[in-house]
């Protein structure tokens, strides 16, 4: 399991080296998440649309080790903008990928940048 | 370095290890503790727990771990068996030899067993420990297997522990008999009038109750048979648990030479030190004021007392008299006594009240001037215990008249006790953990809490028996009123509003999105608890199905499925009533079978089919559309089922048709969405089958028409829905639930059922009845013009999902890839597939 976890380490955008074409605007739901693979990966891509903000971050939920935040409602929380698991609703920062509302391990966090009606995910390989 | 040795891990032994801990001075200090159990000590008070879940985890004081974080040395499963004084040490049974510099004793007490004749036979329990909750559970099992008729056991003793004991028998499936020698139950807390109408209580709940019954052998050859009283007296039952009192385990001060009780008890001083000034004894051991307390808060401020002593804050004594009110728990039947239950005429006088016919008993006891409570007993209906317990301990000023303090609470329905706020800061509201009112008040106006669970995190109030928390609830409510402050209820920091306000803003300027409310009244982006609760009120007022705005809603309802543990979702199918012909039954079968899916039958009738992954959603639900099924709102807060039973179609006793009526109901509100989940239930007979009282709103069919029942539940605080309206027809019946469905809808806090519900209701059942059945409100046909809307704008939601394209391509795990999400496990269970257990 630990190796599943360690797939998944934030990138800043300085350090990326692939912008990953993940698809259409369209096919990302206004303010809610889906999920993007990019190889073995799985990344949840969030339109913040209210925010105007387009986040991404691991589909994978430290708490149990799911797949699942993509499926999570996302919000914000003393204006930082937050996704909460689908499952036990654990809240985590879109920003830094902290958990807000526990101990749990921080969630990778990843660039996104739209171009030409078209949403890319930055890797740092 | 000095050494502290504690002689026991049990509830008061691990209490003076906690607080010790909190003094943080422990450093100068080292603990070792023995405890003769195998477990770390657990809590006695709520043992019967064990009972309902098996789980002995749960009832731990503190992990083992927790011992080890704070430097105490925990040794279980090891009797400390001598104490020698001269060279301050102490030796274990398996003859190791310790050290101390101050030696706690903390040994409890066990369970008395008189010496009866037979006593030693198969078949003769003590309730102390949970290794005696496990025997008796397995030879209440060993005694079910294969009998048709429940077996029969007896309870010796008739006091507080003994009917606790009772209850958990029954709660077992057998037969319980409650046999007490005295002429009275509960002797010690009660009187004979009180104990009499406990004794009807009992019996109504299947309670055998025997008086004025010595008993003189236990007969059966080897395993118990039944119990003789006289020569001609006795019962048959298959099992006896005694709880005729307890014993203080002093032997280990009886052979090192400490001063004992006459009948036994090791003699402390209010330092708790024993006649060796460096033990101490505290708990069920210690005899202080020439009594043994068989209660924890007493034991509790034991611990506190000698963990001063030993740190050298000198001025902490124990109190000089001892509180021994109490409340019995867990039997379904409010019980309660407190201060002098009995009055010496030469004391004071008392007030009676007693209704019979309800099973009702109340019972204060003034000082001959007039001026002070000194005691009393409840019994049928405890609800003003805590306020007349905290005006007995705190001397406070009570009415005039007197009988106010009892009848103010059955004529008017509130108690003349005035506010809480109006108790000294000192009074002690939670004695198990020695919290006082200013200990839960000052936080709040301090500005350190803000609410209850603030409170209870910076206090532990509550966290012990749980019998303060109505006390500490309204304290809390009260002191933040006081303060100008809301009482917790506005949504999040989104909304400042409530639901219900929020509910009429949207109606009145027709939001109905998210968007709009958060532009029109609130502020921020929204959260995981202002978005699904807009989601609710939207479809409460418009009946939109969650297919129109996917993104607010909770998971379940954005995939109109049950999300599992994996990841996976549940696919329910509506079976209204229960009721499915054998078609159906094979289409959820192929369907099953085909995306191998796990199924089982529900706890509400119907079937739930585990385990689809998101992307195979709409195919699976095209399936069962095509066959007939329509949503089951599984994963929605609306209605959920109509539970049945067979009725007059079938059954013998049927007096109408309970399904076909279960049947109407459901597909009336089906979809209806509401603050939480919804659950009907429809008998044909009083035999109440369809478990009709355990649900929101239950219809029972009697001699004349129906009774209609609202507000029940089961869950983890089960409560009987309550009579609205008697004998009534099917059509009324409709007209009333369209009215309460809807006044629920209107008014309910967020993820509020209808019994907590009505329990805020003031007037209760009377006022809902008004406003229901006689339109005091006068709002009787709006409610039901806005019912049929909503009923009329149903559609099933898979439907709409499935056909519109758009709606439909949310079911995707990947919105790139076709691909399954290839991180789910599945493993065999019997004949199906279930998901693999998570690692941590
Ligand atoms: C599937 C089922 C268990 C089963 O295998 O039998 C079930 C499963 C769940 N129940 Fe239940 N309950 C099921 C019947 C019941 C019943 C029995 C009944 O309906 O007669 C009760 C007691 C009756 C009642 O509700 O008053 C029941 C009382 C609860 C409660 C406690 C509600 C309360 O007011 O205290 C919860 C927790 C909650 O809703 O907050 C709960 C919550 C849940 C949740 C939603 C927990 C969760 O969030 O995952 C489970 C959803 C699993 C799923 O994906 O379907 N379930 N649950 C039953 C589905 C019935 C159906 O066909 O719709
Ligand atoms: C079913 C039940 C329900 C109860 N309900 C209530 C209630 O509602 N309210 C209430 O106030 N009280 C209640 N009580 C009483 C309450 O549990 C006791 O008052 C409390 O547990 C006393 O704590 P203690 O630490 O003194 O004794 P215990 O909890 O009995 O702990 C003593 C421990 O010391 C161990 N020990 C004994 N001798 C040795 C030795 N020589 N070496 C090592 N270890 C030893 C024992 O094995 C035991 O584990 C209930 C008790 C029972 C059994
Ligand atoms: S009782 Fe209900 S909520 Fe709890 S595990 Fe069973 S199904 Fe889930
Ligand atoms: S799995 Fe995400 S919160 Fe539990």
């Amino acid at each position: 399991m630990e190796t599943i976890i360690s797939t998944y380490t934030s990138v800043n955008e300085q350090a990326v080296k692939t912008w990953y074409k993940a698809g259409p605007v369209e096919a990302f739901p206004d303010n809610g998440g889906v999920c993007v693979k990019y190889k073995d990966r799985q990344i949840a891509v969030f339109n913040f649309k209210r925010k105007n903000t387009w986040y991404a971050c691991q589909n994978l939920c430290p708490h149990k080790l799911e797949m699942v935040l993509s499926r999570g409602m996302i919000g914000d929380a003393n204006s930082l903008p937050k996704v909460a698991c689908p499952m036990h609703k654990k809240t985590f920062s879109l920003e830094t990928g902290e958990n807000l509302d526990g101990a749990l391990d921080a969630i990778a966090t990843y660039p996104v940048k739209v171009a030409d009606n078209i949403v890319y995910i930055g890797f740092s390989e | 370095m000095k050494t502290i040795i504690v002689v026991g891990n049990g509830m008061v032994g691990y209490k003076f290890c906690e607080k010790f801990v909190a003094r943080q001075a422990s450093n100068d200090f080292k603990i070792l503790v023995f405890g003769e159990e195998s477990r770390p000590a657990y809590d006695r008070v709520r043992l019967s727990q064990y009972f309902e879940d098996g789980n002995a985890t749960a009832l731990e004081m503190a992990p083992r771990s927790w011992y080890a974080e704070n430097n105490i040395e925990l040794i279980t499963g090891q009797r400390v068996t001598d104490i020698h004084r001269s060279s301050r040490t102490i030796s274990t049974m398996n003859d190791q030899t310790f050290s101390y510099d101050y030696l706690v004793l903390a040994t409890g007490s066990s369970p008395f067993v008189p010496p009866i004749k037979g006593i030693e036979k198969e078949g003769v329990f003590v309730y102390r420990t949970i290794e005696d909750l496990e025997a008796i559970s397995a030879y209440a099992r060993t005694l079910s297997e294969g009998n048709m008729q429940p077996p029969k056991a007896a309870v010796l003793g008739g006091g507080l522990l003994g009917l606790e004991a009772a209850k958990a028998v029954m709660d077992m499936g057998l037969e319980p008999h409650v046999v007490e020698f005295a002429p009275k139950l509960m002797p010690r807390q009660l009187d004979r009038r009180s104990s009499k109408i406990l004794q009807g209580k009992l019996a109504s709940l299947g309670i055998h109750v025997h008086l004025n019954k010595a008993t003189n052998a236990i007969i059966g050859s080897r395993a118990i048979t039944g119990l003789q009283f006289g020569e001609y007296d006795g019962i048959m039952v298959d099992m006896l648990v005694v709880s005729a009192g307890i014993r203080p385990r002093d032997e280990l001060a009886k052979t090192c030479g400490l001063e004992m009780g006459t009948r036994g008890g090791i003699v402390v001083n209010n330092k708790m030190q024993t006649s060796d000034s460096s033990i101490f004894a505290i708990g069920e051991v210690a005899l202080y004021n020439n009594m043994i307390y068989g209660l924890v808060a007493p034991g509790y401020e034991m611990a506190e007392v000698a963990v001063s002593q030993i740190l050298g804050d000198q001025e902490v004594l124990m109190s000089e008299t001892i509180d021994m009110s109490t409340k019995l728990k867990l039997i379904g039947v409010d019980v309660a006594s407190f201060g002098e239950p009995f009055m010496p005429v030469e004391k004071g006088y008392a007030i009676l009240f007693e209704n019979k016919t309800k099973d009702l008993y109340k019972r204060v006891n003034i000082s001959h001037d007039g001026t002070k409570l000194l005691g009393g007993i409840l019994v049928g209906d405890a609800t003003d215990y805590n306020r007349l317990h905290q005006l007995y301990l705190n001397d406070l000023p009570i009415p005039e008249a007197a009988e106010e303090l009892i009848i103010g609470s059955i004529t008017n329905g509130s108690p003349s006790l005035g506010s809480v706020l109006d108790i000294p800061d000192v009074a002690q509201v939670c004695s198990c953990e020695s919290v006082t009112k200013g200990d839960i008040c000052n936080p709040i106006k301090s500005g350190a809490c803000n609410s209850l669970s603030e409170v209870i995190a910076m206090t532990k109030a509550t966290t012990g028996c749980g019998g303060c928390k109505p006390m500490v609830t309204d304290l809390v409510d009260e002191t933040l009123a006081s303060l100008g402050k809301e009482v917790q209820d506005t949504i999040c920091e989104h909304f400042d509003y409530t639901r219900q306000e929020l509910y009429g803003i949207c109606k009145v300027k027709k939001i109905s999105t998210f968007d709009q409310a958060l532009a029109t009244c609130g502020k921020g982006h929204g959260c995981e608890i202002c978005q699904p609760l807009l989601a609710s009120i939207f479809a409460s007022l418009y009946n939109d199905t969650p297919n129109d705005e996917a993104v607010i809603q909770d998971t379940n309802d954005r995939f109109l499925a049950n999300i599992q543990r994996n990841g996976t979702y549940s696919v329910v199918p509506r079976i209204p009533g229960g009721e499915i012909s054998a078609d159906k039954l094979i289409t959820i079968g192929k369907v099953a079978k085909e995306y191998h899916l796990y199924t089982k039958i529900t706890g509400g009738q119907r079937i739930d089919l585990f385990g689809a992954k998101l992307n195979q959603l709409p195919a699976i639900w095209k399936d069962l559309i095509d066959a007939g099924f329509e949503s089951g709102h599984a994963y929605g807060k609306s209605l959920r089922t109509v539970k049945s039973c067979v009725g007059s179609t079938w059954c013998r006793y049927g007096m109408d048709e309970s399904v076909s009526f279960a049947i109407a109901l459901e597909e009336r509100y089906k979809g209806l969405r509401s603050p939480h989940k919804i659950k009907g239930g429809v008998s044909g007979c009083i035999r109440e089958c369809a478990e009709a009282r355990g649900k929101d709103f239950g219809l029972i069919a009697v001699e004349g028409g129906w009774n209609l029942y609202v507000c029940g539940n089961g869950g983890a605080n089960p409560k009987h829905a309550k009579l609205l309206a008697e004998q009534i027809d099917n059509e009324t019946c409709i007209k009333y639930l369209d009215r309460f469905l809807m006044y629920y809808i209107r008014t309910a806090a967020p993820l509020m059922r209808t019994a907590p519900w009505l329990e805020k209701l003031e007037g209760g059942i009377s006022q809902l009845q008004k406003i229901v059945v006689a339109d005091s409100l006068q709002i009787a046909s709006a409610l039901e013009s806005e019912m049929q809307s909503l009923i009329d704008a149903y559609q099933c939601e898979w439907k709409q999902a499935i056909e519109n394209e758009a709606m439909k391509s949310r079911f995707k795990h990947f919105v790139n890839d076709e691909a399954d999400d290839d991180n789910l496990v599945f493993v065999p269970m019997r004949d199906q597939w279930m998901p693999k257990q998570w690692e941590q």
